[in-house]
């Protein structure tokens, strides 16, 4: 009976066809390590988001009368509404967090390299659409948070020789961030740029199961078949990783539940303390920073004393990230074997960023300016050394089969 | 189908030109979605100007009103603020005012129309925080200048004629926007002579 559906089914559309390529018959490494948790996971908050998101809609009253007071009659007076919103605004971290990581584990293992190329660019992609998901959505509780750090990145835009100021005045439909803006914003937030990121998801995946998943030695699996054509380092998506990837979802889940019910507000780093006021376009708080996951750029941004270079500093930033595949020439992929100086390079890439993470998050200083100018010239000085000592680069042997 | 040999120039010009029409067609076609981000009849409307009382306001005081939804201030600026500001030129980006950033009648060593009032538009020329007005306290970021305006987002620096201090981020001068006196109490902000 089922198999009839089945062939009927398979008949009309490539329903197991499609199954076996993509899960039943995926050939995946035999060594994936705990970094590979972190695509699945991102999956799993990508839903999260999309849920919650949806259904915080139908209470949320997107203008600039109604919106604070909305969030709080969300939290008081809506059944679990508490719930749904702490869900959603510790899922924006959280995707942040597995985001990251994500891209460290590429970084480490060489997974941007040749063929994997497009499937870096789909996962930039992926970052820039969920930064700027990410920061219109933080502008939809209208709190003073929310209202100044819009008006911030907003007039960044004004940085751009000629065409700034009338740029910015587009953005915000207003001559300061105003209900205009927070209408547009909402539209963007739940509808046009959610659309944008689950068809760039499908591509990243699309991508990566036609040149298969790298691995933790960085050796393509491919090159070594048995006689059915099969990986002889490849074991079936599932039930193997299937199965692995739940006991990641089970440790997510208890740090995330964790956060979610007794630290919602992230030590002031998820939902920051200005937030719970009103926005008022009359007033700047006294300290004002962006929300954690944008504070390693925020920190570039203030680190460079000119309006325009230090856009273009933030800028560059996150477009360098792009170009990766191109700034390294070394054919080793994973750092298990390659130099020592990749290595350290490696490492001192990861603490700038995470200096800077903190710099940005603090009122800055003369002194702690001069700290944020330091790491952000590590920052660019990783991928300038890079592309310097990658070309020829005295790497170790690369095994031909994965080791464990 | 016939077998009449294929005209391939007539065929690419077809294709061109199909495919000309359609990008125009798209063009045109974005422009009401683009448009549609410009500020409303009604954002633009809200501009109106408005009329300030300032004939209470204290020696050293600083009152906001608000236009185009933006904070605008009114400070009161003693002689001695006054004649403190004549000693900064060489700390600061512009001290002449040659930017436009204010209109002709406010291009003056003083940025205003009556010394006695300095009117600006409260926002940074960075990106657009609200700088804190410090009366007394500015000492601790420019040694010797008593009072002045500290933004509290990236650290620019303003002396008591909104004018920028070096070694900062923000690049201008404090916007003075277009502003006439009605009588001596009474200021009107966003006209000048002859708009009313």
């Amino acid at each position: 009976m089922v198999k009839n559906i089945v062939d009927w089914i398979d008949a009309r559309i490539p329903m197991t066809a499609t199954y076996n390529r993509h899960i039943g018959h995926y050939a995946t490494p035999t060594n994936f390590n705990f970094w590979y948790f972190f695509g699945s996971l991102a999956m799993l908050v990508l839903v999260n988001q999309l849920l919650t998101g949806i259904w915080l809609t139908m209470n949320y009253v997107p203008t600039a009368e109604g919106a604070f007071a909305s969030i709080e009659y969300i939290m008081r007076d809506v059944e679990y509404g508490w719930l749904l919103r702490y869900m959603h605004s510790t899922g924006a971290s959280a995707f942040f967090v597995v985001i990251y990581l994500h891209m460290f584990r590429g970084l480490i293992y060489g997974s941007y390299q040749k063929p994997r190329e497009l499937l870096w660019l789909f996962g930039m992609l992926i970052f820039l659409v969920l930064m700027a998901e990410a920061f219109m959505g933080y502008l939809l509780p209208w709190g003073q948070m929310s209202y100044w750090g819009a008006q911030v990145i907003i007039s960044l835009f004004g940085a751009i020789p000629v065409i700034g100021d009338d740029l910015t005045l587009w953005i915000r439909g207003d001559f300061v961030v105003s209900g205009a803006t927070l209408n547009r914003f909402f539209a963007l937030h739940v509808i046009a740029l959610p659309l944008v990121l689950v068809v760039l998801v499908f591509l990243h995946l699309i991508a990566l199961h036609e040149v298969g998943s790298n691995n933790p030695d960085g050796i393509e699996i491919k090159k070594n078949k048995d006689e059915n054509g099969w990986p002889k380092d490849g074991i079936p998506f599932h039930p193997y990783y299937t199965v692995k990837d739940i006991l990641g979802t089970a440790g997510f889940l208890i740090v995330f539940c964790y956060v979610l019910f007794f630290m919602p507000e992230g030590g002031g780093y998820f939902l920051e303390g200005p937030n719970f006021e009103a926005a008022n376009p009359m007033k700047t708080p006294e300290h004002i920073a962006p929300v954690w996951y944008f504070t390693p750029f925020y920190a570039i941004l203030r680190a460079i004393p000119d309006k325009l270079l230090g856009v273009v500093g933030m800028g560059l930033a996150i477009a360098v990230l792009f170009v990766l595949p191109w700034l390294d020439r070394c054919k080793v992929k994973s750092v298990r074997y390659r130099s020592l100086i990749h290595k350290l390079n490696i490492g001192q890439f990861a603490v700038s960023f995470v200096v800077l993470g903190y710099l940005g998050a603090v009122p800055a200083t003369p002194e702690l300016t001069i700290a944020a100018r330091i790491f952000t010239l590590t920052y660019f000085g990783f991928f300038l050394l890079l592309w310097i000592y990658s070309k020829n680069e005295k790497t170790k042997p690369v095994p031909e089969r994965l080791t464990h | 189908m016939s077998n009449a040999p294929v005209d391939t120039g007539r065929r690419r010009f077809l294709t061109a030109a199909t495919a000309v029409v359609g990008g125009v067609g798209a063009v045109a076609v974005a422009v009401p979605f683009i448009k549609s981000w410009n500020p409303s009849a009604k954002a633009k409307a809200a501009g109106a100007p408005v009329e300030v009382n300032i004939s209470k306001v204290e020696p050293g005081q600083l009152i906001r009103v608000e236009w185009r939804g933006k904070p605008v201030w009114v400070v009161r600026r003693t002689e001695e603020i006054l004649k403190n500001l004549a000693t900064l030129d060489d700390q600061l980006r512009d001290p002449a005012s040659a930017e436009e950033q204010q209109p002709a009648y406010a291009q003056n060593a003083v940025r205003s129309i009556n010394p006695e009032y300095f009117i600006a538009v409260g926002l940074c020329t960075h990106l657009g925080c609200s700088p804190t007005y410090l009366p007394d306290t500015f000492g601790e970021q420019v040694e010797g200048v008593p009072s002045g305006f500290f933004c509290p987002c990236h650290g620019s620096k303003f002396d008591m004629a909104g004018r920028v201090f070096q070694g900062v981020p923000a690049p201008l001068n404090l916007v003075v926007p277009p502003h006439q006196y009605i009588d001596d109490g009474n200021v009107i902000i966003g006209v000048d002579q002859g708009a009313v």
